[in-house]
């Protein structure tokens, strides 16, 4: 028996605009319950929506990265369902004609290669509130997040593997932080999942299609991955047991209990709900002309994916290297910058994640946020390589010069960090070093096993009399000379 | 002189407040003195901001004292139906589930209003969530014609209609959504107009039908409907489908009201009046003999989509009013069944509860077309019929200048009359609803009164944004009929 699951999202990202998608609300995460509302979001009488064009060129713009057909004419429709968190009990979202249709996003496959999985469609909706149950007879509804800007994503059932799942949903995250169209933090249930997960058999020469089961809300990549896991072997089970098969109207929806870590039914298709989606009266269509489409299109930067194989091919960092740098875009994009500066891509690289990531990460911000400048960091670099400084000292350097924003040479002039360079200087102190140590110079001029330990010392003790401004590599060079001189 | 006050019309008055030859505490008190003379026969009012509107009158009289520069409406006394939102007092929309709600805004017609210096004098009755042709579906009691105490007053804003009719304001708001200003105006014989589509902020008003709903003014006079539709109307970012300012033109409708059009042309739809009453029709006949005796051109027009319109109307208003009316559910504000015991039957009972019988019939009605399996057949099929109907009549006013039209195929019948026959109290609003299906203006004005003693109006239609002629032409039919707005027979004020 040959078992393949085969796996398509339902993926909602909560876009970051200062506003909701129909009212001036500040969206903001944990507000006391009920303070960033208005009579627009809470569904009150005669109040109207208004949409807020920030969203969808965020929308557009990640439809864009999403590979999608953008719709020149779009509109809102509402979705009817009860629900107290829903105020108006309706949403307004996007029914026949989704904002972007028909694109692709590009995961690293399991093979390392790149694959893509389609998407279906990428639209619009408004957020609903939050119920409370906080025990006893009643519960409380909280409607701050109520009209938020959610981009619903949906994928064609291409993916077939729950890591796979798993590495589209944490590609999509690195695509719309890139994008700057959401924070997508988890913690924040910017990032919701719903799985549509069932297994294609072949056994006896026959292939067979299990029940199609909808996950719902999953707010964890961990709880992604495992839900399609623990999923795809229980409709091995059932398929073994029952020999259900698909057919189109027994598609069932479960929840995942993450405490006992199994699926759980919730809903059969048969109570599937009727939305009677209509299009929303109280908005106007949106046009998008080619003008708008071209505004945003000059926004799209490179996504990560694509920049991360371009790093390891075009300046042979390591895969590793590559998708550090490229987790943060302000971070590849000063890399990009210090690299066209001068900057050796390796050495640039490594004060990046040794220094510049670890500094933004303390203070919380990007790397685009220490003020770092290209022009400086390839300098640094190129002094680093240079030997102008040695590493140790790089690494000081540039965190003075995040610190105060000074160029990497007048730091290492005033931290005293440059390396000799002046070959008659350092003559003047290998020759005092060599006069004071003439037990340590004739061990090393001897063939004995301690000649290469006295050669080291020597090294030691000109660099200890330079305060470590020398190149060692350059005083081995001249005392083997000297030596061989003598 | 209370008598003098009451015949003015709200220019009249303005005028008069203007000028200081009466006070707007004058004009104000006449009016409370006329609703407690009158509201509890008639029940045109909801709500009566006795105490705020005596302040609001004193006010604009001191500041006028004063010499501060006031608005159009400084100290005229202004009703506004109870579907159009105010921070002060209930905004009920004559149903049980919001009778004590409050809302924490004012619709832009009401701050507009305000800023013109009107006085709002109260809140008025009409059918529940404006469904209805007779203030009957009021969860507060009917409103009552004051030409005749046993008829209807016409609905939705009955109460706007009456209370304008009784001299219990100057002018009033209402809204319309198939008819809702024109045939109660017709009705009360008062002139009553529908805006233009986007003309007029809905921000504020509670949604019936929201692609068909609009706040117009209903008034004495059309010289009125001019004044109060220049305080309510233009762009209002709040509202998406309002028009914005390089569409609707910037207009003084006031300007050049009395100024004939030459060459004008009146059409007449083929077979339009033949459902209607006689005096209707003979109303109809006198209006073109008007016309075209100031040498208008009288042009037959067909329209063959009108049939439809009923049909169009009932599945489109009422799919979008199930939707917007999903929102009272006793959960979040409204009434909430006391006998609830947990979220389903807050949602069941509240609304079982807390909503009229006709409110129910119009949410399931409109819940069929919407639902899956229905929706091409209902809905949508009902958009593409309203579609034809648009292009017709957009067609027929290129032959014209305007359409001429009954505004019901009766005049105001008896309370209770109707209620049993509810489909036929839909077929009533046959020519009032071509209007809403197409986003145009329309205006009714009463010409007269008929055998027993009722007012009688007729209907005029302009091209969507025409308001400043369509007024012209209503203010034609107006001098000619001369029948300017009088008092109901059998009351005194």
């Amino acid at each position: 028996m040959k078992v393949q699951v085969v796996v398509g999202l339902e993926i909602h990202v909560q876009l970051s605009t200062q506003t909701k998608l129909f009212c001036g609300c500040p969206v903001r995460f944990a507000a006391p319950p009920n303070s960033l509302v208005c009579p627009v979001c809470l569904g009150l009488p005669g109040a109207l929506p208004v949409l807020n064009k920030k969203a969808v060129d965020y929308a557009i713009l990640a439809a864009m990265a999403l590979n999608c057909q953008i719709a020149s004419f779009t509109k809102w429709d509402r979705k009817g369902y009860y629900y107290p968190d829903l105020p108006k009990n309706y949403q307004i979202s996007q029914y026949d004609l989704p904002l972007g249709k028909a694109g692709f996003i590009e995961v690293q496959g399991d093979d390392g290669g790149i694959k893509q999985v389609r998407i279906r469609r990428v639209h619009l909706e408004e957020d609903a509130g939050k119920n409370l149950h906080a025990g006893g007879a009643y519960s409380c509804v909280d409607l701050n997040r109520a009209g938020t800007p959610l981009l619903e994503i949906v994928t064609e059932p291409d993916i077939t593997s729950a890591a796979q799942a798993r590495a589209l949903a944490v590609e999509l995250q690195r695509i719309v932080r890139y994008l700057g169209v959401s924070e997508a933090d988890m913690q924040k249930g910017h990032m919701r999942f719903e799985p549509n997960v069932n297994l294609r058999i072949e056994t006896d020469g026959q292939a067979f299609r299990t029940p199609i089961v909808e996950i719902k809300n999953l707010n964890s990549f961990r709880a992604l991955e495992a839900s399609i896991r623990y999923e795809a072997d229980r409709q091995v089970q059932e398929f073994l047991e029952s020999g259900q098969v698909m057919t189109s109207g027994n598609k069932t929806t479960r929840g995942w209990d993450d405490v006992r870590q199994v699926t759980v039914l919730q809903r059969q298709k048969e109570e599937a709900e009727d939305y009677r989606y209509f299009p929303d009266p109280d908005l106007v269509p949106v046009v998008i002309n080619t003008s708008w489409l071209d505004q945003i299109k000059a926004l799209l930067p490179e996504l990560p994916l694509r920049r991360q194989i371009r790093f390891v091919q075009q300046y042979g960092l390591s895969e590793y290297d590559a998708g550090v740098l490229t987790s943060d875009r302000s971070c590849a994009d000063l890399f990009d910058k210090a690299v066209e500066a001068g900057g050796r891509p390796k050495r640039v690289c490594n004060l990046l994640t040794q220094v510049g990531l670890r500094v933004a990460n303390e203070r919380g911000c990007s790397v685009g946020d220490l003020g770092l400048s290209p022009v400086n960091l390839a300098t640094l670099a190129s002094m680093i390589e240079e030997g102008k400084v040695n590493a140790t000292s790089g690494v000081r350097i540039l965190e003075q010069m995040i610190a105060t924003g000074q160029d990497p040479m007048t730091l290492a002039r005033s931290m005293d960090l440059l390396q000799i360079a002046d070959s008659s200087r350092l003559e003047s102190i290998i020759d005092q070093v060599l006069s004071m140590q003439q037990k340590a110079v004739q061990e090393a001029c001897s063939e004995g096993k301690k000649a290469q330990k006295a050669f080291n010392f020597l090294v030691g003790q000109v660099m200890q009399a330079t305060k470590g401004q020398a190149n060692p590599t350059v005083i081995a060079e001249m005392i083997r000379k000297r030596l061989g001189g003598a | 002189m209370l008598d003098a006050i009451l015949q003015m019309d709200c220019l009249a008055l303005a005028e008069a407040i203007r000028t200081r030859q009466v006070s707007s505490l004058e004009a104000t008190s006449a009016c409370l003195e006329a609703i407690d003379k009158y509201n509890q026969k008639i029940g045109a009012f909801l709500t009566v901001f006795q105490q705020q509107a005596l302040d609001q009158a004193r006010d604009v009289d001191r500041r006028i004292q004063a010499g501060d520069k006031v608005g159009p409406l400084a100290g005229v006394p202004i009703a506004v139906k109870d579907n159009i939102c105010t921070t002060f007092g209930p905004t009920t929309c004559g149903s049980k589930i919001l009778a004590n709600f409050r809302s924490p805004c004012n619709a832009t017609v009401v701050e507009r209003l305000m800023r013109a210096d009107a006085i709002i004098i109260g809140k008025t009755n009409m059918d529940e969530f404006a469904m209805g042709s007779t203030t009957e579906n009021s969860a507060f009691g009917p409103t009552h014609n004051p030409w005749d105490l046993g008829r209807v007053a016409g609905g939705s804003s009955g109460g706007s209609a009456a209370a304008v009719a009784a001299r219990m304001c100057f002018g009033a708001l209402g809204s319309d959504t198939g008819g809702s200003i024109r045939q109660p105006a017709a009705f009360c014989g008062v002139v009553g107009l529908k805006p233009t589509y986007g003309r007029v902020s809905r921000f504020g008003l509670v949604a019936y039908g929201s692609s068909l709903d609009q706040i117009g003014p209903l008034a004495r006079s059309v010289r009125d409907c001019a004044l109060l539709l220049n305080v309510i109307g233009g762009h209002d970012p709040k509202d998406s489908t309002s028009v914005p300012p390089e569409i609707v033109p910037d207009e003084d409708l006031l300007a050049r009201l009395d100024q004939p059009i030459d060459g004008l042309r009146i059409g007449l739809v083929k077979g339009a009046t033949e459902g209607a009453d006689l005096p209707i029709r003979q109303a109809i006949g006198r209006a073109v003999d008007t016309y075209r005796a100031m040498g208008a051109e009288v042009v037959e027009l067909e329209i063959p989509a009108l049939d439809y319109s009923v049909a169009t109307y009932y599945i489109i208003a009422t799919a979008e009013a199930s939707s917007n009316l999903a929102r009272y559910d006793g959960v979040h504000y409204g009434y909430r069944s006391p006998a609830a015991r947990d979220c389903m039957e807050v949602y069941t009972r509240s609304r079982a509860e807390g909503l009229g019988k006709e409110v129910k019939r119009r949410i399931m009605l409109g819940t069929y077309a919407l639902s899956s399996g229905y929706y091409d057949a209902y809905y949508l099929k009902a958009l593409k019929v309203r579609n034809l109907i648009r292009q017709q009549i957009f067609a027929a006013l290129g032959q014209c200048d305007s359409i001429l039209m009954p505004v019901a195929p009766t005049t105001a019948f008896s309370l209770g009359q109707m209620a049993a026959d509810p489909l036929k109290m839909y077929l009533a609003d046959v020519y009032t609803i071509p209007a809403n299906l197409a986003g145009i203006p329309a205006i009714s004005i009463p010409v007269g009164l008929d055998g027993a003693g009722l007012p009688v109006g007729v209907q005029l239609l302009g091209p969507a944004f025409s308001e400043g002629r369509l007024l012209r032409i209503a203010r034609i039919l107006e001098k000619g009929a001369h029948w300017t707005c009088q008092v109901p027979a059998g009351l005194t004020v």
